[in-house]
């Protein structure tokens, strides 16, 4: 069992170190290596398209990230005092959002925007004061909306979690000794569900950042890093590929493991 | 309570809960509302939408066969192959592992599913690819081994970006499972093997379906791992939607695809919470 077991992990770290090696390889062969080099890290920076698709991901990971923190948090807080009619239709809607595969969430969003914005945009056109109204269109904001659905239901049900691992007798004491809500809320509760929701924070931002097929139908005319790393990736294989994904693979590490230690309780909990 | 605070606690709750509320409503909802009237729709003359009422994209449907095969084929066998090596894994993870490691090994399976997909696949047409092995085996002699673009490619894809993801529920519910009932099933005089079929695996079944429909459903959807590793040679519901979306921009017939694509969903899900909800008496859906 426990050769099987090492052999499961080999299995699930050796490509990804293959990967990582060979964007130090000094040539170009992908099964010889040559000599140690980080020629192809200064490649992949010197390039200025891959910077702006770095920078475009980077800033829609935030934007959508911490939207789906603030707004999942008032969530998770406000469903608690739902009549259980309306929890479980949010659970629902929730659970849907999680589930349905990232191409149907994109084409669902993709169809839905463009219905919306052919209404929109000619009646924009005669209420507008001035020459050129603007036009709505596919970019920034729907990767964002798109990418902010999935975070705000992950944020929702980790957070949730949490909360329903709180003691409720520190927060009655609180406001027996005449606390505010808003003050039990602030000394009391947000202490206790910070972690949880920066934890939400850092994967929604991971999937943001890691997500190539949602953004793939709604991003327009932009360009985020996994669209362009999958547009290199189709003219060919080469060693500035792999730099990139390590590069990639080393900040969604960061972002897991500072969220799982976040997460990690005194008692360990389900929803690993 | 009076009626004052009472109104004012439930406007609190409102507040609290509408912004989450209209997001899923104009991103989810209505998303969906839309992609059914397009199914329903005609292909405009210059690509997109032209208001219609026809079942005649529902009919044209078999056109796509090979995609719908392929997937309804690929997608559970991968889900399957994934059990088969994810439960030794979880099984090892929650009851034989040393407690002081578990959490590292735990973190271990999990880091994958959250590290790129793209990035992961890519690794994969990497050393399939022919200056990968095939190149290594032209070294001793095995000339034109192809290993890229065959469903083998596909399906190894599949297990290695998908078993995090059937490894966690299973070990979540092999790990609440309480140690006594194994003793106590023991103590009786059950060896080992009837231990663990009469009692583990049937109360790590709701795990279990988590984890295979969960799979199952996302593999249903795929398109990063049949597009890199199957070159358009063996190609989804994924492939067939990106082209008719992106491509050829025949949305109305794209959108009927895709509201099969979540019918089939919809019935997998309930058969699977059917079965988990009648063995454990619980919907504990663990995803994280």
């Amino acid at each position: 069992m426990r050769a099987f077991i090492s052999s499961v992990y080999i299995f699930l770290y050796a490509p990804i170190a293959l990967v990582v090696l060979f964007s130090f390889n000094a040539g170009r062969s992908a099964s010889e290596f040559t000599g140690f080099s980080t020629a192809w890290y200064g490649k992949a920076l010197g390039n200025t398209f891959l910077v702006s698709a770095l920078q475009n991901s980077l800033m829609i990971a935030f934007t959508s990230a911490t939207l789906a923190a603030i707004f999942g948090t008032m969530a998770a807080l406000g469903m608690e005092r739902l009549a259980p009619r309306n929890r479980a239709i949010f659970d629902a809607l929730f659970a849907a959002a999680i589930v349905v595969p990232g191409v149907v969430i994109g084409i669902a969003t993709l169809v839905a925007l463009v219905a919306v914005f052919s209404f929109v945009n000619p009646a924009l056109a005669t209420i507008w004061p001035g020459e050129q109204p603007p036009q709505l269109g596919l970019g920034y904001g729907s990767i964002i909306a798109a990418h902010g659905l999935f975070s705000m239901a992950l944020v929702t049900m980790i957070v949730k979690a949490r909360i329903a691992s709180l003691g409720r007798d520190i927060v009655e004491a609180s406001s027996d000794l005449y606390a505010t809500p808003l003050t039990t809320f602030r000394l009391i509760v947000l202490p206790q569900i910070l972690p949880s929701i920066l934890a939400g924070f850092l994967l929604a931002f991971t999937f943001s950042f890691d997500d190539f097929i949602i953004a793939f139908f709604v991003a327009g005319s932009k360009t985020t890093l996994p669209i362009y790393v999958f547009a290199s990736i189709r003219r060919g294989v080469t060693p500035e590929i792999n730099a990139i994904a390590t590069l990639v693979l080393v900040a969604s590490l960061l972002l897991i493991l500072t969220a799982r230690i976040l997460m990690r309780d005194k008692k360990p909990k389900s929803g690993e | 309570m009076p009626v004052a605070t009472n109104t004012k606690r439930n406007l609190v709750t409102a507040a609290l809960v509408a912004p989450a509320a209209a997001w899923l409503m104009i991103f989810l909802v209505l998303p969906f509302i839309a992609m059914l009237v397009f199914a329903f729709g005609e292909r405009a003359p210059e690509g997109g939408y032209q208001a219609a009422f026809t079942f005649a994209q529902f009919a044209r449907l078999p056109t796509r066969a090979a995609a719908f095969w392929n997937t309804m084929v690929l997608a559970p066998v991968g889900a399957l192959v994934c059990l088969l090596v994810a439960y030794p894994v979880a099984y090892y993870l929650a009851v034989k592992a040393n407690p002081r490691y578990r959490l590292i090994l735990v973190s271990l399976v999990v880091v994958p599913f959250w590290t790129s997909l793209l990035v992961r696949t890519y690794a994969w047409m990497y050393i399939l690819g022919s200056r990968g092995i095939p190149n290594l085996l032209s070294m001793i002699g095995l000339e034109d081994v192809r290993l890229l673009n065959t469903p083998g490619a596909v399906l190894l894809g599949i297990v290695y970006g998908y078993l995090p993801l059937m490894i966690m529920p299973i070990y979540v519910s092999l790990e609440k499972l309480d140690r006594r009932l194994l003793e106590a099933s023991a103590d009786l005089g059950a060896k080992p093997v009837s231990t663990f079929f009469g009692v583990t695996l049937p109360l790590s079944l709701p795990g279990v379906m988590t984890g295979v429909a969960l799979v199952t459903i996302l593999l249903l959807g795929e398109y990063l791992i049949p597009q890199l590793l199957g070159g358009g040679k063996v190609f989804f519901i994924g492939n067939a939607l990106v082209d008719l979306f992106l491509q050829s921009r025949n949305w109305p017939f794209g959108s009927a695809i895709a509201v099969t694509l979540v019918a089939v969903v919809v019935v997998i899900l309930m058969v699977a919470m059917r079965i988990a909800f009648r063995v454990a008496g619980t919907r504990q859906v663990d995803l994280v």
